[in-house]
């Protein structure tokens, strides 16, 4: 028996026992994106349509790759956070587990692809 | 005495006769934007892969992404995105405790869908 309070046990701890990481990675990658998009958009819509050799010379500037880069890998772990509130909302069981299992992988995967073709074309 | 009477009155949360509210409609599309957005993500990123790869395969898929078809995903995504934004910005002043009084909120609501067309024609006109 350990002598605490009831505030004192629960303080810091969500049913998962994580506390509130969760939701605090939402906040900081929520205000990073604010930050990034819309520059990202900009350069992304601009470039969309033009030549294979624009495009290149676009994601070959040390700027344009370091920041799709961050926007990519940011904005997935964003992304998978947000789907897995959307699945537990929805889902139970077996069912849940695989799409929260898939949903994460291929978040990583669209990372990874994303971030090979970024080096390729910068370096 | 065992007469079990049906119930007539509706059932609470009935969707079908549930007046829609702003609060309700923009956090439910801050949930489809946010999760719709992968489709964009995903046309983009394999539109990057194909200029890592090469000018071939960088020809096919870039005919995708600038198809009807790509201009219909990107368009809807950038709204999406504009939407999705707003509504982040949203819950941050929401998390700092402000903005929650129901008629600030709904206010707020139609800022984000108001907002998010007007941010996404003047993208479209920028870009």
């Amino acid at each position: 028996m350990r002598y605490l309070t009831d505030r004192k046990r629960a303080e810091g701890k969500g049913a998962s026992g994580t506390g509130t990481e969760h939701h605090w990675y939402m906040t900081v990658s929520a205000v990073g994106l604010a930050v990034m998009v819309p520059t990202f958009l900009y350069i992304f819509g601009s470039t969309l349509g033009g030549s294979h050799e624009e495009v290149l010379a676009t994601f070959q500037r040390p700027f344009v790759a370091i920041l799709s880069a961050m926007v990519l890998v940011v904005g997935l772990n964003h992304f998978h956070r947000g789907a897995r509130v959307l699945i537990e909302d929805y889902m139970r069981g077996m069912n849940r587990k695989f799409a929260l299992i898939f949903v994460i992988t291929f978040s990583y995967f669209l990372m990874a692809a994303g971030l090979y073709a970024l080096a390729k074309i910068a370096l | 005495m065992a007469d079990v009477k049906p119930v007539e009155r509706p059932l609470s949360p009935h969707l079908q006769i549930y007046r829609p509210q702003m609060t309700s409609i923009s956090s439910i599309l801050t949930r489809i934007t946010g999760n719709g957005l992968i489709v964009g993500v995903v046309l983009m990123i394999w539109w990057l892969v194909a200029a890592a790869v090469g000018p071939e395969y960088f020809a096919t898929v870039n005919a995708i992404a600038t198809s009807w078809f790509g201009d219909l995903v990107f368009t809807l995504s950038l709204l999406a995105v504009w939407y999705h934004y707003l509504a982040g910005l949203r819950h941050l002043y929401f998390d700092a405790g402000k903005g929650l009084e129901i008629e600030t909120a709904e206010t707020l609501g139609w800022a984000c869908i108001v907002g998010s067309v007007v941010l996404t024609v003047l993208t479209l006109l920028v870009i």
